[in-house]
């Protein structure tokens, strides 16, 4: 239990960035031996935060007290020296050295002026015997799993004498089991006297480990509550100012035929190396399929054959009953597929696009968004409009040569004092030649210019009246945009799926995490995909838009969609899931009725439990294409 | 797994035939070793490590660059300028207007040695400077540097510039031709300048350093994941202009070898490529300073074996001739880059928090 020595303490901390408020008057304190859970959705304040008490930033106003004394830290490097240590997201560490060199770097143990690697090693192994973090020093970081990876990071704030660890959501990359191991080696850090703030957004694990939450919500500390006397209900209404539905209202589902079926799919992965292994599974209509597994057991690879991203490397994959393998996503996506793709930055979205543009990705080049002109009536286009142009631009030279002559060259020569222009035009007039036909230049992309907008104007209002003698493009689409339907189809979905955007002409870039994630959804689940293929469709979003998207799935399922869900929350999986893969480097290690298993099943079946071992006799397993 | 394999395989199989292509030219080499005997022997070693020397402190420029993260392209640039003004240095230092302190002989060269390197050195920071605080494609900052390089150098070109004499050796060979195999071994190890010896000695420390110092450690570290290095306390950019300053004298002390001890005099573009043989070396070597120092050497020795073929009245003409230390070069990378590890974060520019 925490002692009452006060070891942090933040008041009034505000820290603003252009356009936003990150963090208002925070206030914050932290006991020996405590595990402080910070709480609060992306956005809300808690990386700025913790970024101005490691040294990153620096606030704007308010005070930061480490045992009673005000610092003010200029850079990490002083915080670490004050016995701060954080264990960042994305962890920090160099896949291609050893454990023991990424500890002591910055901090090496030298022996005269070279590095003493037998003592660097032996301290690394005194610190994980003493607080049972289990690592050997002369491993190399790339090969060694993401849990032990985090201890290592704990390893290394540990080794520069860490009274307060902060960990930046580290249950991110875990599997169950190994965030239960982390709670273990946090429980046991704060006995001895180490004391964590354990930044999160996941509601089980705080009410699991913390010995006091403290909630934030656009900046400011909501509330702090202690575990004991809070519920998930409670505190998802405190992260989201509003009340939280938690639970997925999911009827039994009704699968009928099947539209997606894999058989014996392999695929490489970027490196080389199988990253898919022998894959069969089917998805009924309907229904939805989960597939769970750790991150980088091979889902990624899985999804990207079967968006035609990746080629396979064997095997088969058919949609609607149409073989599609290695057929491009344009294929895919026409057989009526949608695609929510892990990484909405890559592959969902275009930021610099508005959000009209980026809501018809998937069909921009079909009518009715690219109608007539087709390919094939190009050239005649093409034609009109150089005609058009070529008349603009001709007849902008005439009223130009004919305001010249008649107005603006007696008027250039009035004011230099000369009034008979004919005479004054017989004289040699050579200004400064470049001069001259740097203006002759401007104003031909000028003339060029005007004439461009007023031959596309006059295109656009002929387009009706020469409709009828162009055939209308075809699946193939055409070349010309109609932006009219472009933004009511825009108008439309952001309305039915409540993307909060100023307007549809914004760019996606500028929503928050949450809007963009609708964007892809509301794109791909917009025109009723007979399949849809939705990976880690929540990921670093907030729990309000989590909460839509999960009724949106359900709701297409409902509409008579094959879901196909990938997901590294298990508790997603489970919450949405009718059916169960499990994938252990990128093999189905089993498939399993989602009510026929626990949680914990499912996640030592990720872990690379066997089947047998993990399900027993219970008669879970399903055959793949029973 | 048996992906792993198959490139394992692959990549032995390579591995192989370069090797195989080594061993050929090795026993030809021996072949005509034992027909024309120890002198051309020897003579054909002493080339070799007269065309090492540049290549391999230019491929050691490269490892200090490439490994704190900076992809360094200047080098042929650096050797340039350097080479150029250690010449000018002498030539001014061997008038008569000079100081006669000045103009005795070791301090003279060693002065210009000095100032070669130096420039060297400043040139790395101008390439650091760009890459860094101005954040200029570092391949655009080094072709920037390069060209540079060879337009100054070109412009203030001195046709007919006159010295007092380049490098001697710093031992000579202390055995006589009587002591048989000592007198040629004394022939390969003795009768060097002082920038053959100090290219062994930069090896060696280049090599000591970067594995065994903190400093080595660091350097690695932010040519790996400058972010990771950075969130530990190491002020990256600081380490990157430091480095990029050791890497440019390196460059430099190539550089002023050219026209201190190995020709004597300077002409236009006498870099001639070293430069980017240099960074082929360094790739070969993996990023490491021995594997580069022996890739250099290979360099070193298919260029000896050129110019000892030239002598040789073979029916191949001899541009063709002229062209094998390249097309070992071509080889060799062709052969063993596949599996090769550059550091992670080489060539981007890494932006403070």
């Amino acid at each position: 239990m925490p002692s009452n020595e006060v070891v942090l303490e933040v008041i009034g901390v505000t820290k603003r960035f252009p356009g936003v408020l990150a963090n208002h008057d925070v206030n914050l304190t932290l006991h020996k031996g405590e595990i402080l859970a910070l709480l609060g959705e992306n956005g809300a304040g808690k990386s700025t935060l913790m970024n101005i008490i490691y040294g990153l930033y620096h606030a704007d106003s308010g005070t930061i007290k480490l045992k009673g004394k005000e610092v003010h830290f200029a850079s990490p490097r002083e915080a670490i020296h004050s016995g701060i240590g954080m264990v960042h997201q994305h962890f920090q560490l160099i896949p291609v050295m050893t454990v023991a060199e990424n500890v002591v770097l910055g901090e090496e143990v030298t022996d005269g002026a070279f590095l003493d690697r037998q003592e660097a090693a032996r301290r690394v192994r005194a610190l994980s015997e003493q607080y049972r973090l289990e690592v050997d020093p002369n491993a190399v970081i790339e090969e060694l799993p993401v849990g032990v990876q985090q201890r290592v990071e704990i390893i290394k704030a540990l080794y520069r004498d860490a009274e307060i660890l902060i960990l930046d959501e580290p249950t991110a990359v875990l599997t169950p089991q190994e965030v239960q191991e982390l709670f273990k080696i946090m429980r046991d850090l704060a006995a001895r006297g180490v004391s964590i703030i354990f930044i999160t957004h996941k509601l089980k694990e705080v009410l699991a480990v913390a010995h006091r939450i403290v909630v934030m919500r656009d900046g400011e500390v909501v509330g702090t509550v202690l575990p004991e006397e809070s519920t998930q209900e409670s505190l998802a209404a405190l992260m989201v100012g509003r009340e939280v539905l938690l639970r997925v209202n999911k009827p039994p589902a009704r699968p009928k035929e099947v539209v997606l079926e894999v058989e014996n799919l392999s695929a490489y992965d970027d490196r080389g190396h199988h990253a898919v292994n022998n894959v069969s599974f089917v998805v009924r209509s309907g229904e939805v399929v989960g597939v769970a597994g750790v991150q980088g057991n091979g889902q990624t690879e899985l999804v990207e054959v079967l968006t035609g991203l990746r080629p396979a490397a064997g095997g088969h994959v058919r949609i609607n009953g149409k073989d599609l393998t290695n057929a491009s996503p344009r294929a895919v996506t026409a057989s009526g597929t949608g695609h929510v793709p892990e990484d909405r930055h890559r592959f969902g979205m275009v930021s610099s696009y508005t959000v009209a543009e980026n809501l018809v990705l998937n069909v921009y080049y079909a009518p009715p968004y690219s109608t007539a002109p087709s390919l094939r009536q190009l050239p005649f286009v093409t034609v009109l409009y150089a005609a058009l142009a070529l008349g603009v631009f001709a007849i902008l030279a005439v009223i130009w040569n004919a305001l010249w002559k008649a107005a603006l060259w007696p008027l250039v020569l009035g004011l230099h004092g000369i009034a008979d222009v004919e005479a004054a035009s017989r004289q040699e007039m050579a200004g400064p030649e470049l001069f001259g036909m740097l203006a002759l230049l401007v104003m031909a992309l000028l003339f060029a210019y005007v004439a461009h907008r007023v031959a596309t104007l006059i295109m656009g209002r002929l387009q009706p009246v020469i409709a009828p003698f162009l055939k209308r493009g075809g699946e193939n689409g055409g070349v010309v945009l109609d932006h009219d339907r472009v933004d009511h189809n825009a108008v439309t979905l952001v309305k039915q799926f409540d993307i909060r955007t100023p307007s549809v002409t914004t760019t996606g870039g500028s929503l928050s995490g949450g809007n963009q994630q609708k964007m892809v959804v509301a794109r791909e689940f917009g025109r009723r995909p007979r399949l849809l293929i939705a990976a880690q469709p929540t990921r670093g979003i907030d729990v309000g838009s989590i909460e839509f998207i999960h009724q949106q799935l359900v709701s297409q399922r409902d509409a008579g969609a094959a879901v196909l869900l990938v997901s590294a929350e298990l508790d997603e999986i489970m919450a949405l899931s009718d059916r169960i893969v499990v994938m252990y480097k990128g093999s189905v290690v089993a498939t399993v009725n989602a009510d026929s298993v626990t949680r914990e099943q499912v996640g030592l079946l990720m872990a690379g439990a066997s089947a047998e071992d993990v399900l027993g006799q219970v008669p879970a397993a399903v055959p793949a294409l029973a | 797994m048996s992906g792993d394999v198959v490139s394992a395989v692959k990549t032995n199989r390579t591995t192989m035939s370069a090797m195989a292509l080594i061993a050929v030219i090795l026993v030809v080499a021996f072949l005509a070793a034992g027909a024309v005997g120890p002198a051309i022997v020897v003579a054909v070693i002493n080339a070799s490590i007269r065309g090492t020397v540049p290549i391999a402190l230019g491929a050691m420029s490269g490892i200090l660059s490439e490994r704190s993260g900076i992809v360094n392209i200047g080098i042929e640039g650096m050797m340039l300028l350097a080479a150029y003004v250690g010449f000018m240095i002498n030539v001014g230092l061997s008038s008569g207007g000079a100081p006669t302190a000045l103009q005795a002989e070791p301090v003279r060269l060693i002065l210009s040695i000095l100032g070669g390197v130096l420039i060297g050195g400043l040139t790395g920071l101008l390439h650091a400077l760009l890459s860094i605080r101005y954040k200029v494609d570092q391949i655009i900052s080094g072709t920037v540097i390069n060209t540079l390089a060879l337009g100054l150098t070109g412009y203030f070109y001195l046709a007919g510039a006159t010295t007092q004499g380049r490098l001697p050796p710093v031992i000579s060979n202390p055995f006589k031709q009587d002591a048989g195999l000592l007198f040629w071994i004394g022939e390969i190890v003795f009768n060097k300048g002082l920038v053959t010896y100090l290219m062994v000695l930069v090896v060696i420390t280049v090599t000591i350093a970067l594995f065994r110092t903190p400093w080595g450690l660091r350097t690695r570290a932010i040519g790996e994941h400058p972010r990771a290095a950075d969130t530990l306390g190491i002020n990256v950019h600081r380490l990157q202009y430091t480095n990029l300053f050791f890497s440019g004298c390196a460059a430099g002390l190539a550089g002023v070898f050219l026209t201190l001890e190995a020709v004597g005099i300077f002409e236009r573009g006498m870099t001639n490529g070293r430069g980017f043989i240099a960074l082929a070396v360094m790739i070969f070597g993996k990023w490491h300073p021995l594997g580069a120092a022996a890739g250099a050497l290979l360099f070193g020795f298919a260029t000896a074996l050129q110019g000892q073929l030239q002598f040789f009245n073979i029916q191949i003409p001899h541009q063709f001739v002229g062209m094998l230390p390249y097309l070992l070069t071509v080889i060799v990378l062709a052969g063993f880059v596949g599996r090769a590890r550059p550091p992670a974060h080489v060539g981007k520019p890494y932006e403070v928090e």
